[in-house]
């Protein structure tokens, strides 16, 4: 998809020159092409009826007042909801949260999970049975793990909460609350981020790792000099897609605190807005800053790692 | 879109011919109610349905546990203009909005007058939306103060005298804390309605267009600080909701509790010997010699503006919320009925409700909630402004009033 598609037409002989090194496409390859459109045809259809259509639909929710409680009263507002949000110390408060989980979660996972990586590929005996222990916390559902560290963390019902010294309940404070959530965070996800990893990892030439040891570089050397640099593209998917799912956390803060105490990340504040309240215009000005936001944040991941996004030439 | 235009046809068709009942056909009605685990309800739709010849058969749609869940599930399909929905049950609060919306039916002419007829004026008033009965009163609910007789002979009449009782028990080193709701949600935003109320105001003003507050709302926010710096305040109070103060008072360590009647077969069953000493008695004042005003709280029934069978409904409804149906969701399951003449019922009152009296008393005095469509909204700004109560000022109203201001223009964002 990346790759410049040169035009169909026939180009003019000035247009040709313009492109350089294009060569004309032959008859057979152009049918190719045509083909291989066709086949994208319908899926693409699809995609764009059950996303393009709603992200466009919330654009233009989002430049309305448009209350479901006062569905008489909906006109036309411009960038007003933006402008309320963006002045409101409630979202400021919210961005922080959820960039304040997402850094401390992704670090952490991405630490374990690099440690989890190499035991999984270093196993000699129970490979399979190594793995699969390691996943188990990716395959619980989310909702189903929450709720199992909600009562865990529940004086009176829970272990945890019960090595507590009595009377702390951590779930109802800002700071401890945020801790429960990025543990829970950190402990639902890492086994992703081994996967993704290990990935990366089968990828690295056992030889070239022989050679270095033969040459006397320390295991440190070996992993900083050969391994990372070889496996730029696995971390590079595994900390986008980490990324980009820790700050549009939802369940987990649904489930342990339902925002409360200063805990609401973006998603939870534009859940509130748009479930509870009930007004569509400022919480979908809600969701598509938050969608903005998700897009820098990709955008920045592929300008810092170059050449070794996925999708991009490597000469 | 063909199905919204057809449904959006038939209450207009069908109020035309209200007598229209002899078609013949059982209409299915489907009956969207929170959940309860006596089984009154479903008791209740059985009767009505067989009580009904054949014109309709009520089917129960369980709703999830919380209330917010509740009204988000009836929210999204009344928004999509559902079909299926027939009969709804609303808490309180939700009047406003969805008469608003247009979602909910009103209760028009005769059938009016019957719903009126023999209900607690306070819970009708709770009912009425831009002077229209949008639903009709199924149960309702208020507060009382709830006192150890054994540590307090004679119970305080106001708030002042009821934080000075509980200081002297402290001193004297006995159960002493006042259990009230103190946490960051809607309960809160009832101590703080109860409380501007009973010192003369509203939060908002008549017209519901702004808020009011004012010198009332001072003096709530005193009685809620003097009670924080009193020894009498629970150190778990900004954590606490109604169950919270319900088990801190049966633990034993409490001598007062605000709190709704449900605690009280709660006792009876799980601390009998504490239930023997619980006494009951009308909310404390804020204004001395002058009654409180407690908050009414409570559930509606209501038609769905997309019923295929609005008729039926509002014939069900008159059914489910009879005399002797109340009678059995006020035993079995705990509910206050909203019919007068049940409260002087002594099969009610020896049914489990030796406080009726009390009850009644209070709901004559009660106060309905701020009654917009933006309850929502107004409710979650009040708690989170005004929380936690340890750490209450009066300078905060100024905020609160704007807060609120831009709440009812549906501006700003809701915390």
């Amino acid at each position: 998809m990346t790759t410049a598609a040169p035009p169909v037409e026939p180009a003019s002989p000035a247009g040709r020159h313009k492109k350089g090194e294009t060569a004309p496409l032959s008859e057979g390859a152009r049918a190719e092409r045509r083909l291989g459109l066709m086949l994208c045809a319908p899926a693409v259809i699809v995609m764009a009826a059950v996303t393009l259509y709603p992200v466009g639909y919330a654009i233009y929710l989002s430049l309305e007042r448009y209350d479901l409680r006062f569905p008489n009263a909906s006109k036309f507002v411009g960038f007003a909801n933006y402008g309320t949000v963006l002045s409101s110390p409630i979202w400021w408060q919210a961005f922080l949260v959820t960039f304040i989980i997402t850094i401390a979660s992704v670090a952490v996972e991405f630490v374990l999970g690099m440690a989890l990586a190499f035991v999984m590929h270093r196993a000699i005996v129970g490979r399979g049975l190594v793995r699969t222990f390691i996943l188990i916390p990716y395959g619980i559902v989310t909702v189903v793990a929450a709720y199992g560290w909600k009562y865990a963390w529940t004086p009176d019902t829970g272990y945890l909460a019960n090595l507590l010294p009595s009377g702390n309940a951590p779930l109802t404070h800002h700071v401890s609350g945020l801790a429960v959530i990025i543990l829970a965070e950190i402990w639902k996800t890492t086994p992703f981020m081994a996967l993704l990893l290990l990935a990366g990892m089968a990828l690295v030439p056992e030889e070239l790792l022989r050679a270095a040891r033969v040459d006397g570089a320390t295991a440190w050397q070996r992993f900083t000099k050969i391994m990372l640099p070889l496996m730029k593209p696995a971390i590079l998917v595994a900390l986008l897609f980490r990324t980009l799912d820790a700050f549009r956390v939802f369940d987990n803060i649904y489930v342990l605190t339902s925002g409360a105490n200063n805990t609401r990340s973006v998603s939870i504040l534009g859940y509130d807005n748009l479930f509870t309240a009930l007004n569509l215009g400022v919480g979908s000005a809600v969701s598509i800053l938050l969608f903005i936001t998700v897009a820098i944040l990709a955008f920045l991941f592929i300008k810092i790692f170059g050449a070794a996004a996925p999708g991009q030439e490597v000469d | 879109m063909f199905a919204a235009a057809a449904a959006a046809a038939v209450p207009v068709l069908a109020a035309c011919g209200s007598s229209g009942g002899g078609s013949g056909r059982t209409a299915t009605l489907n009956w969207y109610m929170f959940p309860d685990g006596s089984g009154s309800f479903a008791t209740a739709a059985a009767n009505c349905s067989k009580a009904s010849n054949g014109a309709y058969t009520i089917k129960i749609n369980v709703l999830p546990n919380d209330a917010d869940t509740q009204r988000q599930q009836m929210v999204r399909r009344l928004a999509a203009k559902d079909s299926s929905l027939d009969i709804l049950g609303l808490d309180v609060t939700w009047e406003a909005e969805f008469s608003e919306a247009g979602w909910i039916l009103p209760f028009t002419g005769a059938r009016r007058t019957a719903v009126e007829n023999g209900t607690l004026p306070a819970a009708i008033k709770a009912a009425v939306w831009r002077n229209q009965l949008v639903a009709a009163p199924l149960n309702t609910n208020t507060q009382l103060l709830w006192y150890r007789k054994d540590l307090v002979p004679e119970p305080p009449t106001t708030w002042s005298q009821m934080v000075a009782d509980a200081t002297r028990l402290a001193k004297e080193g006995k159960p002493h804390y006042i259990e009230v709701q103190g946490a960051e949600y809607e309960g809160y935003t009832v101590l703080f309605n109860t409380l501007v109320a009973s010192a003369g105001g509203s939060i908002l003003n008549a017209s519901s267009t702004s808020a009011q507050l004012g010198e009332p709302a001072v003096k709530a926010i005193q009685a809620i600080q003097q009670l924080a710096q009193s020894p009498a305040a629970d150190p778990s109070w900004s954590n606490q909701h109604e169950d919270d103060n319900r088990l801190a008072f049966e633990s034993g360590n409490a001598a007062f509790e605000l709190n709704y009647p449900f605690i009280y077969p709660s006792a009876l069953q799980n601390n009998p010997s504490l239930a023997k000493k619980i006494g009951w008695t009308q909310y404390p004042s804020l204004v001395a010699g002058q009654p409180s005003h407690v908050t009414i709280g409570g559930n509606d029934l209501a038609v769905s503006a997309y019923s295929k069978h609005p008729n039926q409904a509002f014939d069900a409804i008159t059914c489910l919320r009879g005399s002797a149906n109340q009678t059995t969701y006020a035993i079995k399951g705990g509910l206050p009925p909203t019919l007068t003449a049940l409260y002087t019922d002594p099969a009610l009152i020896k049914g489990g409700y030796p406080f009726a009296g009390a009850i009644y008393t209070a709901l004559q005095n009660g106060v309905a909630r701020p009654q917009t469509p933006a309850y929502q909204s107004v409710s979650l700004q009040i708690s989170y402004n005004l929380s936690p109560p340890t750490s209450v000022s009066v300078g905060k109203l100024n905020t609160l009033k704007s807060r609120i201001n831009d709440a009812l223009n549906s501006k700003g964002l809701v915390p």
